[in-house]
């Protein structure tokens, strides 16, 4: 009754091809983006932003790359946290060793040094698929973690390993306070997004998802396997490295190589199995369910646990964590393994049709 | 009624022989195709009809022989430049892409003539600056136009993996002419088909060869339809060549015959 | 020379470790066709359940024999993994039967994060010694050869004899059994040997419980050197490569794989690490399983991986 597109009717070919096609989902959208750009800044508290808000504008731009690698072209990967870390001290070099680089443009050389580390280590896609595949990018994994570790030039020899960055600014404005800090990673997010979502519903995502589907009759077609697989690596990795570099300068401000362990590989990874394979709205939902969950186990477990009368430490959370990850990977994977986002389009249907139940 | 008119020899398939490991799929096999007719290549199960398709195409490499395509001979197929070439090919098992719509599907026989690089398609707008917009916009009004030949307009934002397995192989051959072949090389398109199913595919592959000239090249079981539509037959067994010429010609050659019912002894 | 061959053995006694944590990924995959990321997590959990018990039974039983309660102890936690095989494939495997590879490695994944959080709440988080009485003394061979002779470890040489055992215990059991070849029937094709009466599930249950043993022993061997630790999931991490070295499918590649592994990154830590500021065995499996993926995909004993159009 709500959700009707009676009487949408389209008369060009670009008006059916356009990323909202239903009048209610486009203004709904319009109402999303200024309650993020305007609202949220204006009522949000310190450590809702700090903890929650950007942690999650920046992992759900790294799940979107992932997205497109593992859920658009179907190559899996277990070398994202290297990514990040290539983009993230990519970024840090351009920074600190150009004078007077600004930020955006340090970023966007962060991406493109990620780039071609995904590149590089794209290439094994072109021989191997499937769980070989995964095994050669846990090679990308270690490697980035050992050059970050042992490489002294690329933390300008810092003793400990570790760099920071301070002061940070964008076209003059200072990104001090957390809501400064907001609304410049959604800003960014917005832009990728889109430029994302534009490349998955034209010709190059084609080329990726047939790849993905049946690489065979891909070339049958003309489309060319290599260009196609490392042209998505290319666009992954750099969307990622530039999720890493905005990681580390606007969430850790200062980080050493462990930030960017396998263990960050995986949860990317979960984010975009939970959210939904070959879905830009599913790498949302993966990662606002990946950054909550931590946080929301560690309110309710506590509490919980005082109820019954036991007493349930910090460590036992973080157990309790990673079984709760486990148990919820699998059970997405049996129950639904095209994710949250398939529960999002099965809800949407039922809405179209409201009150009638078919 | 006019006589169609057939012209030179463009596909040319010269000592052709295939082994994997110690089997061999393909002996010797010599046959033309000429411009704008419908040839067919009819044999028993398992007798390379599929594996002399794929080598065509490149998705096999033959360790003997060679193919030439309008004069120009070449050892091995790469299958980017056979399509480069203008062959366009169906699967007999249906290799559509299963994660998309009927309208991505046929879309992605567009691919060889979209020019538009990343960078364009990525800051695509409806203002079309960078050229994205509109190209894809008419590459979608071509492909509505064979949506609308095959008669699945009703279909086409449809997952493929959920239609009925008539009309996947109606969206299989959709997804062939949108790179508008000049041979056209049918798997067993009609396999799995009902009778009305049947004619409605031999409507559309008359059509394809009448309207647009397209040079057919089909495998297929069907006897009635192969005697019906084709102008000339390759017959094949156990891999080798066992008769060549007009249905008629082949449907009395005694070799085909045995190979079909069996020779009694 | 003295010290050359020091390396070269203490690699050759690492691999072996490796050897085990693979032989387990190799017995999954070779029955089921599924390629368990969770070895790891199993190793942990089977060394924690053993280190536990071998405390606990003690105060509850009040038997005070070092070796009765070891005994014990592996009998309790050979059980629980027998436990957690059937809930394996009850819970998970069942429901999955015919997904692509990539959606059971995610689940193998998922099962690994469960099993290490299970795993440390009902054992604990410390680091917990194991003692099986192996001995700790080292061994000078080669004295009068060598100045100042090799040194050995005698609890490696033990290690390597065990693991040299369960590969010719394991070979003969693919090879010489019903079940062997039933297990061979399944990884080949799950539908065929549905259909000719093979019991999917119990292969199934069986394979993993005979592949949660194997991580039993490593797990002991392993939390006998270094204590059980939460870091020895990143072990299995480190094994991945050794059954792409050795092949998939292959119970003596694991093993040679493993050595090889093991040599080389000793070896090269050693003599190549002092140029590149160390650390090399953060990557050196890595890189070498990878240099084999774009060479020879199928190890140097699996079976060729045949891609059918």
């Amino acid at each position: 009754m709500l959700y009707r597109e009676n009487g949408q009717l389209k008369t060009t070919y670009g008006a059916d091809q356009q990323i909202f096609p239903i009048a209610q989902d486009r203004w709904l959208i319009w109402a999303l983006i200024a309650f993020a750009f305007i609202a949220v800044p204006l009522l949000a508290d310190e450590y809702l932003l700090r903890a929650i808000l950007i942690p999650f504008l920046i992992m759900s731009l790294a799940a979107l790359g992932v997205n497109i690698l593992v859920g658009y072209c179907g190559q899996i990967s277990l070398g994202s946290g290297a990514f990040m870390a290539v983009g993230a001290y990519g970024a840090y070099n351009m920074l600190v060793r150009i004078p007077g680089m600004p930020l955006i443009p340090a970023l966007i050389l962060g991406g493109l040094c990620a780039l071609a580390f995904g590149i590089l280590f794209g290439l094994p896609s072109l021989r191997v698929r499937g769980l070989y595949l995964a095994v050669a990018t846990l090679a990308a994994q270690f490697f980035a973690d050992w050059i970050f570790l042992r490489i002294k030039w690329f933390t300008l020899d810092s003793p400990s390993g570790s760099v920071s960055v301070s002061n940070l600014q964008v076209f003059g404005l200072p990104l001090q306070s957390a809501a400064d800090k907001y609304l410049f990673c959604l800003g960014m997010l917005a832009v990728v997004a889109l430029l994302a979502k534009n490349l998955v519903r034209s010709a190059i995502g084609r080329e990726w998802m047939a790849i993905r589907d049946m690489d065979v009759a891909a070339a049958v077609i003309g489309i060319r396997p290599m260009y196609a697989k490392l042209s998505a690596f290319a666009v992954s990795s750099f969307i990622i490295g530039m999720a890493g570099a905005l990681w580390a300068f606007v969430h850790l401000s200062a980080w050493e190589p462990a930030a960017f362990s396998v263990d960050l590989s995986f949860r990317l990874l979960f984010m975009v199995i939970i959210g939904g394979l070959g879905s830009i709205v599913g790498s949302f939902f993966g990662a606002a369910f990946i950054v909550v969950l931590p946080i929301f186990l560690n309110q309710i477990l506590p509490a919980a646990g005082a109820i019954v009368g036991v007493n349930i430490s910090t460590a036992a959370v973080s157990h309790a964590e990673f079984m709760v990850f486990g148990a919820l990977i699998v059970w997405f994977l049996i129950v639904e393994p095209h994710g949250l986002s398939r529960l999002w389009s099965i809800g949407k249907q039922k809405l179209r049709i409201w009150p009638f139940p078919h | 009624m006019s006589q169609k008119k057939i012209g030179d020899v463009v596909l040319n398939v010269q000592d052709i022989s295939l082994r994997f490991g110690g089997v061999t799929a393909l002996t010797n096999i010599s046959f033309d195709v000429r411009e704008h007719e419908v040839r067919a290549i009819i044999g028993p199960n398992g007798a390379g009809k599929s594996s002399m398709l794929n080598c065509i195409n490149g998705v096999y490499q033959p360790q003997e022989g060679s193919i030439s395509f309008r004069g120009q001979t070449f050892k091995h197929m790469n299958s980017r430049q056979v399509a480069e070439m203008g062959i366009a090919r169906t699967f007999q098992n249906l290799a559509l892409f299963k994660g998309m719509s009927v309208v991505d599907n046929i879309m992605t026989g567009r691919n060889l003539r979209i020019k538009s690089n990343l960078l364009m398609q990525a800051i695509r707008n409806p203002f079309s600056i960078g050229g994205a917009q509109k190209e894809e916009e008419a590459h979608r009004e071509f492909v509505e136009h064979i949506i609308d030949f095959l008669e699945i307009q009703a279909h086409r934002k449809a997952p493929v993996g959920q239609l009925p397995y008539g009309l996947q192989k109606r969206i299989d051959l959709g997804r062939a002419l949108a790179m508008e072949p000049q041979v056209l090389l049918l798997d067993e398109p009609m396999a799995g088909m009902n009778l009305e199913e049947k004619q409605d595919m031999s409507r559309f592959i008359l059509d394809v060869n009448d309207e647009f000239g397209t040079t057919i090249v089909l495998i297929e079981h069907d006897m009635g339809v192969v005697m019906d539509i084709s102008d000339r037959v390759v017959v094949l067994d156990y891999g080798k060549k066992i008769g060549d010429g007009t249905p008629d010609a082949v449907r009395s050659n005694e070799d085909v015959i045995s190979a079909y019912l069996g020779t009694s002894h | 020379m003295a010290f050359f061959l020091e390396a070269l053995f203490g690699g050759l006694m690492a691999g072996m470790l490796y050897s085990l944590v693979a032989l387990g990924f190799v017995l999954i995959f070779k029955a089921s066709g599924v390629f368990n990321f969770a070895q790891g997590a199993m190793v942990l959990f089977a060394a924690l359940a053993m280190a536990r018990f071998s405390e606990w039974i003690p105060i509850w039983t009040g038997i005070h024999s070092r070796f009765l309660a070891n005994v014990m102890a592996f009998v309790l936690a050979a059980a629980l993994m027998g436990i957690v095989a059937w809930l394996v494939e009850r819970l998970v495997l069942r429901h999955l039967v015919n997904q692509e590879a990539v959606t059971l490695l995610m689940a193998t994944l998922g099962i690994s994060y469960f099993l290490d959080g299970l795993g440390q709440t009902i054992f604990g988080s410390n680091i917990y010694p194991i003692n099986v009485g192996m001995p700790k003394d080292p061994l000078m061979l080669f004295e009068r050869t060598f100045d100042g002779g090799v040194l050995l470890n005698l609890e490696d040489i033990y290690a390597g004899s065990v693991a040299a055992l369960m590969v010719a215990a394991l070979s003969l059991f693919f090879q010489k059994t019903a079940t062997g070849r039933a297990l061979r029937a399944v990884a080949d094709d799950h539908q065929a040997a549905q259909s000719i009466g093979i019991p999917l599930n119990r292969i199934w249950v069986i394979v993993w419980f005979v592949a949660g043993i194997t991580a039993l022993v490593a797990g002991i061997i392993w939390g006998s050197k270094l204590g059980v630790q939460f870091s020895l999931t990143t072990v299995a991490l480190r094994a991945l490569p050794v059954v792409i070295l050795g092949g998939l499918t292959s119970v003596p590649g694991a093993i040679i794989g493993g050595l090889i592994i093991g040599v080389g990154e000793k070896l090269s830590e050693v003599f190549l690490g002092p140029f590149v500021g160390g650390g090399i065995e953060i990557w050196f499996a890595y890189v070498l399983a990878l240099v084999f993926l774009l060479l020879r995909p199928q190890g140097l004993f699996g079976e060729k991986i045949i891609d059918r159009v």
